[in-house]
């Protein structure tokens, strides 16, 4: 047996025995599902502390991170065991959020260790929860117009500008931002630098934005001559294209992993839901075309999990997850909305509550993630520019004007 | 897949090596334009007798058979490899009829009188087997066969007539299905026989399909048999059917993944050379975007073959809901990539000179072979209780 299917069986173990019982079945058991911490955080359930505390104790909320930075000194690959332990009871991960999936990862290759020593313990133990400064009014897909400015001034950047589509800025204490810091440069991708800010400091505001699902997890946030220390430039100055990128990789492939969820879950919820408002118990599904949209799902979901282990089980062997993980993201988001839009159809009327008495509470709360839906096919990279990237990148076809 | 490790879907070295050999022997000696020569000379086979000994020679007919028959003793995922290459380039010689259907069907339901007599000729080239399953009115019902086989003593006498016997041109032995008892349907029982097309009572006819590969007609009048010709259990073919049209349907699957993927390089070959206002047409982000579609599904596509590859040889309770899986997704991309690879190299795509166009035929003709997508849709919402 090798060393790691002994520690499989010791994850398997170890997370059945201790993961509070009420969690069981809970998750996606994602990086963006579950305890995001920080210091606005008012989870009062004693089962989910409980778990992050018994997360942080055993070094498993950041397994592959050195232990020096609050991790578990362990593989990639021991790792992704955890993590597959985890969903496989369907608990969340002891701490999730973008701290631990993006930022960290990146911050180990290109922070100084001064930088890794302040943030990523806090990170590690839930106490720092951060967000992310990316999109622009103006810079949407076309990220590397981005404006928002940083000037140097004696021993501070002045910032100046406004990010969109913060996450969570509300709940945040802390913003990784992209800025720009050299406005002559001859490349837009020229000139931009990581800057961190802590969202405490006076001149940033944040404003919360409605979505068409009446839930609001993205922000606005405004930059007013707000002067952060010259310490929190991460990497080289006008040099972090190749930084927003590396965590733009992240974002994609943490994206994939979360949409994932548990194999098989997506067709379960939706056959769920045709039993539940087409009055059938058990047996085939009457309508034979329902019953074969279901399962044109049921075997797209079943490939891209597959797709997905082939990528993990790569990466695993060779370091790298090879071409295809650069298409995790696209599928992933596609299965989502087909998942919601299916679930959605199942239902018929029954599906059309926003709020109040003729509805059932769960159908409402499915509309509103079906709603939710629509943005997952443009968030972090809308699909079309993943497909520019696959297209350049893995397909090696030639640029054209867009 | 939950709770316990996922099955390997990558190749070891020596699979990575067979897969390389494979490559270059076929890219050299095999490509698809053979397709139109056989046609045009009217080749008596329909495919290369020399090729088909040269990959015995190779040791590839025999990658699955076990030692004890001249084989190489390897599992159904090498075999897998094999058919991929041999997919990219549509190869009409009879790696489905010999390889998926006879092989299986004895390697699951043959007494070991037949697979002495049967293995170590298919494993030579020496061998070709096909199976007679398919009749004009059973394409839904595959199970509602009207070839009966009537009993007298120890002998069965077989009437009826199968249409597309892949190969049946050029069998050496074809393994009929027949009714044997319950007749008419719906509780039919049916049995499999051995059969020899050069006796008594068997008329062959071959036939001519839009993908060049070998088929006939099997006309059986009175053929008589022993019980020894019986494969399987008496009364126990719609069983054993449905187990070999499961590793059939995966086999052909790996091969419409290889002709997914050739028909796909060749398009995006043909993307990067061709020229249009003075640009290559690769450069339009109209075409970018569904070539990026185009590779997305072969990835998945991949995925599914090797899990259902793997599934045979080391998990066979997961056989049936992967069988439906991958010959489902295999059709559909395989359509789907053939119709793209036409429209993307325009009007030449369309010509019988330019070899892209025999990737829709092979496409089509497998879509229809083993159960089409809707039909193993079906069996997957059965298999998961909807």
């Amino acid at each position: 047996m090798s060393e790691l299917d002994t520690f499989r069986e010791e994850a398997h173990a170890w997370i059945r025995e201790n993961a509070p019982k009420s969690l069981w079945g809970t998750s996606g058991s994602g990086p963006f599902e579950g305890y995001w911490g920080g210091s606005k955080c008012d989870e009062s359930d004693p089962d989910v502390l409980k778990w992050r505390d018994l997360g942080i104790e055993k070094g498993w909320v950041a397994p592959s991170w050195p232990k020096d930075y609050g991790g578990g000194g362990l593989t990639l690959a021991h790792e992704q065991i955890i993590h597959d332990e985890m969903k496989a009871i369907g608990v969340p991960w002891p701490i999730a959020g973008q701290g631990l999936a993006m930022f960290g990862p990146v911050l180990l290759k290109y922070g100084n260790d001064e930088q890794r020593a302040e943030h990523l313990p806090k990170i590690a133990r839930g106490e720092v929860r951060w967000c992310q400064g990316y999109s622009e009014p103006n810079a949407g897909s076309d990220l590397a117009n981005l404006q928002l400015k940083a000037e140097r001034d004696g021993d501070e950047f002045v910032l100046n500008g406004q990010k969109v589509w913060t996450s969570h800025a509300d709940l945040s204490d802390w913003i990784y931002c992209l800025t720009r810091t050299d406005s002559n440069a001859p490349k837009k991708q020229m000139g931009i630098s990581v800057i961190l800010a802590d969202l405490n400091t006076p001149g940033i505001t944040v404003r919360r934005i409605d979505l068409i699902s009446g839930y609001s997890p993205f922000c606005e946030t405004f930059f007013d001559n707000a002067r952060v220390p010259v310490e929190n430039l991460v990497g080289k100055l006008h040099e972090g294209w190749t930084i927003a990128k590396a965590i733009l990789g992240h974002e994609r492939s943490s994206i994939g992993q979360s949409i994932a969820r548990q194999p098989g879950s997506a067709q379960r919820e939706v056959v769920a839901r045709a039993r539940k408002h087409l009055g059938v118990a058990g047996g085939p599904i009457p309508d034979p075309l329902l019953r074969d949209e279901v399962a044109s799902l049921g075997m797209l979901e079943e490939a891209f999990h597959l797709t997905l282990a082939r990528i993990q089980q790569s990466a695993a062997e060779c370091g790298t997850s090879g071409p295809e993980g650069s298409i995790s993201k696209l599928v992933g988001a596609e299965l989502k909305q087909k998942r919601f839009e299916l679930g959605m159809k199942v239902a018929g009327t029954g599906g059309l509550g926003w709020e109040g008495p003729g509805f059932d509470e769960d159908d409402i709360q499915y509309t509103r993630d079906w709603l939710r839906s629509r943005a997952s096919t443009i968030e972090g990279g809308s699909s079309e520019i993943q497909k520019n990237i696959v297209s350049k990148r893995v397909l090696g076809l030639p640029e054209g004007k867009k | 897949m939950s709770g316990h490790a996922s099955p390997s879907l990558l190749l070891n070295d020596e699979q990575r090596m067979l897969a390389k050999t494979a490559h270059e022997f076929i890219q050299e000696h095999a490509s698809a334009g053979r397709l139109r020569t056989f046609r045009d000379t009217k080749d008596e086979f329909g495919f290369s007798r020399d090729l088909w000994n040269d990959m015995a020679e190779l040791g590839w007919l025999g990658l699955q058979i076990p030692e004890e028959y001249d084989g190489l003793g390897l599992g159904f995922f090498d075999l897998c490899i094999v058919l991929e290459e041999s997919g990219r380039e549509l190869m009409p010689e009879p790696f489905v009829s010999t390889l998926l259907l006879g092989t299986q069907a004895l390697l699951l339901g043959g007494t070991e009188a037949q697979k002495k007599e049967l293995l170590p000729g298919i494993a030579a080239g020496e061998k070709v087997v096909s199976l007679a399953y398919e009749e004009a009115g059973c394409r839904d019902d595959l199970w509602d066969v009207e070839t009966v086989a009537r009993r007298s003593g120890d002998f069965f006498h077989l009437t009826g007539t199968k249409n597309q016997v892949l190969d049946g041109h050029v069998a050496d032995h074809i393994i009929v299905l027949a009714a044997t008892s319950g007749t008419p349907a719906p509780t039919v029982r049916s049995t499999l026989f051995l059969v020899d097309p050069n006796q008594p009572g068997v008329t062959i006819t071959r036939q001519h399909r839009i993908d060049g590969h070998g088929a006939a007609i099997v006309q059986l009048d009175n053929a008589t048999v022993s019980t020894d010709a019986i494969v399987g259990e008496l009364d126990g073919g719609r069983r054993l059917m449905r187990s070999i049209l499961e590793r059939a349907g995966i086999g052909l699957a790996a091969q419409m993944l290889g002709g997914s993927e050739q028909a796909f390089a060749d398009t995006l070959e043909y993307l990067k050379e061709r020229e249009q206002f003075g640009v290559p047409i690769g450069s339009f982000q109209a075409l970018q975007h569904r070539a990026v579609a185009l590779y997305t599904e072969i990835a998945l596509l991949r995925s599914v073959v090797l899990a259902a590859a793997r599934a045979i040889d080391e998990r066979p309770e997961d056989v049936p809901r992967l069988a439906s899986l991958a010959k489902a997704l295999a059709s559909e991309s395989f359509l789907q990539v053939a119709k793209e690879a036409i429209q993307m190299h325009g009007g030449i795509g369309v010509t019988d000179e330019h070899d892209i166009g025999f990737y829709i035929k092979r496409a089509q003709a497998t879509y229809m072979t083993f159960g089409e997508p809707s039909q193993h849709r079906r069996r997957w919402a059965e298999l998961h209780g909807y």
